[in-house]
């Protein structure tokens, strides 16, 4: 690929226009200091003091604070749900499901989304400087867990003096979040909406996730993780992760269908490894793009979390027995060309939800964009999404109109 | 909250079965196909009401309008259920297209405190008499498809039924048969001729 060949010069240039853009304190939002009275508990051991969360919101929070809907992000998403993202200026990772009239209405809804531990849009991760060394984190960072995640999330909740959710929704990586504050915090959820998610990383899922970690330790400018502090960005890791992931939440057909055999600006291939077919080109766009916007130590430590992730061992041996007795009304969703998570994963919480006899609503949509296509437009995902808030909120008594209450 | 399009009126069948649930009693409706008995039952009995729904329009129908339905085959997800959860376990005109019926009313009994099934009577006379006497298999507005593509792959008649209640130790609580009319009369008042002129059949039953 182009960046093959990067010559310091490149990766110094490179490295100004990623450090300039990606300054926490200029970008939107809200960042709040939490953990100043109590640590925050890791799963590992360690504990947390005094760590900044990032979030963002969009509507309304009414008087009885009744309203807010918690979105949990995936491995690669932010707070940045709705809006222009600030440093691609790319739209809002869930512009399609969140905004004013859309499925999840901010016309009525208030939407909370922090950026999730151990990432890197301005919460607490490995690029965030270590108070106590005045150097980032790296991978002295604590390995962190979904639960932690979740466990930072209730503390932002308690800091925005909110005692309930309306709801909690988030696909992949973000609906395992969503698994998790239902489990752990049912009596704070009132509808948990776990969309194209597991209760548990597969083997394969973790040896995708294998892959990636190795391409960006492997990448010399990685230095051990200490990339910042030496002045460099393991770029090619990082893309190349990004690469071998990205075609994970595709799938097969819609690969084919989108570029098939197609040649990238050539009439015939060249007998060489420049990007002949488009879908070469793609990846490689998609991989130098990603790196502008992503940090390498984060990607490896939301990777670890997930791979961690398993609700039955951490409830007991049985994920059914973590959501016993559990007044959570819940919205289970698969797409059936989704085959990161596919299908057979989201029977398995409806069965889980069902031995217990839980409130579960459960669809499964057909498209062809594989494990993408909780991003992308899916009109009747989004149509039966809505139906099912409406449905819950009319149960949890939020008013149909106006702005779901008296706006404060 | 209702509204005028949730008080039509429903199906002559759903109906009886409604007016066999007890207000604020918990259901589960297998096959619920768009929804409709349980939203009646949400609506003006305050149930607590699930479904399952085979297939896809059925299950985005129920969900997109509230309704906690999840996509599923009775034939293989009831026994994820645990005992007693619910009060009441609905099987509306679906018995007849399971694969294994016999164990889908041992798990309606398991699951439910109550069991109501409702299925087409294939001991009616017009089935009885259209087999007799063209030599094929019936075809009517109760069951309107061809043998090769119904997917009523086990029928039975009252008696039939009636029959596999009693090998499996399955009480009948209540049984009617409606006919063509739509006329409901007890099956106990006079089995044989309820089994020649219900068109179809609700029963209650328990363990």
């Amino acid at each position: 690929m182009s960046r093959n060949d990067c010559s310091n010069q490149t990766m110094t240039k490179s490295d100004e226009k990623s450090f300039r853009k990606w300054d926490a304190d200029t970008f939107p939002g809200h960042r709040v200091v939490l953990g100043r009275d109590e640590p925050l508990r890791l799963d590992c051991g360690t504990g947390l003091s005094n760590f900044t969360v990032a979030y963002q919101t969009y509507g309304k929070l009414n008087a009885n604070k009744t309203n807010a809907i918690m979105i949990c992000h995936a491995l690669t998403g932010d707070q940045f749900v709705a809006e222009p993202h600030p440093i691609t200026g790319k739209p809002g990772w869930w512009d399609l499901m969140v905004g004013p009239g859309k499925p999840i209405d901010t016309d009525r809804y208030f939407v909370i989304c922090s950026n999730i531990l151990g990432g890197c849009m301005g919460t607490i991760g490995p690029r965030e400087i270590n108070p106590e060394t005045g150097s980032p984190w790296a991978i002295k960072f604590p390995v962190i867990t979904i639960a932690d995640m979740v466990r930072a999330q209730v503390m932002l909740l308690d800091h925005l003096e909110i005692e309930r959710l309306f709801a909690v929704a988030g696909g992949s990586i973000g609906g395992m979040q969503v698994l998790e504050w239902a489990a752990s915090y049912p009596e704070r959820v009132f509808a948990a909406a776990p969309i194209a998610t597991t209760v548990h990383h597969s083997a394969q899922n973790i040896a995708f996730h294998e892959v990636g970690r190795q391409a960006i330790m492997a990448d010399p400018d990685w230095c051990g993780g200490d990339y910042q502090t030496e002045g460099r960005n393991p770029e090619r890791g990082l893309s190349i992760a990004r690469m071998a992931a990205h075609v994970t939440y595709l799938s097969e057909l819609a690969l084919q269908s989108k570029f098939g055999r197609r040649l990238q600006d050539r009439e015939a291939i060249t007998y060489g490894f420049e990007a002949d077919f488009q879908v070469e080109s793609y990846l490689r766009h998609q991989g130098s793009t990603f790196v502008d916007r992503f940090d390498a130590n984060s990607y490896l430590y939301i990777t670890r979390a997930a791979d961690y992730f398993d609700m039955a061992e951490s409830h007991g041996g049985s994920v059914a027995d973590a959501f016993r007795d559990t007044p959570v009304r819940f919205c289970v969703i698969s797409f059936d060309s989704d085959w990161l998570y596919p299908t057979a994963e989201s029977r398995v919480i409806v069965n889980s939800l069902n031995a217990v006899a839980a409130n579960v609503s459960f669809a499964e949509f057909q498209t062809s964009f594989g494990h993408d296509s909780f991003l992308l437009n899916v009109p009747e995902f989004h149509r039966v999404f809505r139906g099912f808030l409406n449905g819950a909120a009319d149960h949890y008594g939020l008013p149909r109109n106006g702005h779901g209450g008296n706006a404060r | 909250m209702m509204t005028e399009n949730q008080r039509k009126a429903i199906r002559v069948d759903l109906q009886l079965i409604a007016d066999m649930i007890e207000p604020n009693s918990r259901v589960l409706d297998i096959g619920c196909e768009d929804g409709t008995l349980l939203d009646y039952l949400v609506n003006f009995k305050q149930v607590d009401g699930r479904g399952i729904e085979l297939s896809t329009e059925g299950v985005n129908a129920c969900v997109s309008a509230g309704l906690p339905v999840i996509q599923g085959d009775a034939d293989t997800d009831l026994a994820t259920y645990p005992d007693n959860a619910f009060d009441y376990v609905v099987l509306s005109q679906t018995l007849q297209a399971m694969v294994a019926p016999r164990t889908v009313v041992k798990h309606l009994v398991r699951i439910g405190k109550r069991a109501i099934v409702s299925f087409p009577n294939f001991g009616h006379w017009r089935a009885r008499s259209h087999l007799a006497l063209t030599g094929r298999m019936p075809v009517s507005d109760a069951l309107p498809y061809q043998w090769y593509d119904t997917p009523n792959i086990h029928l039975c008649t009252i008696k039939d039924f009636v029959e596999m209640c009693r090998e499996t130790e399955t009480i009948i609580e209540r049984s009617i048969s409606l006919n063509e009319r739509g006329n409901a009369r007890r099956i106990n008042s006079g089995p044989l001729l309820a089994n020649l002129f219900g068109v179809q059949a609700v029963f209650v039953l328990r363990r």
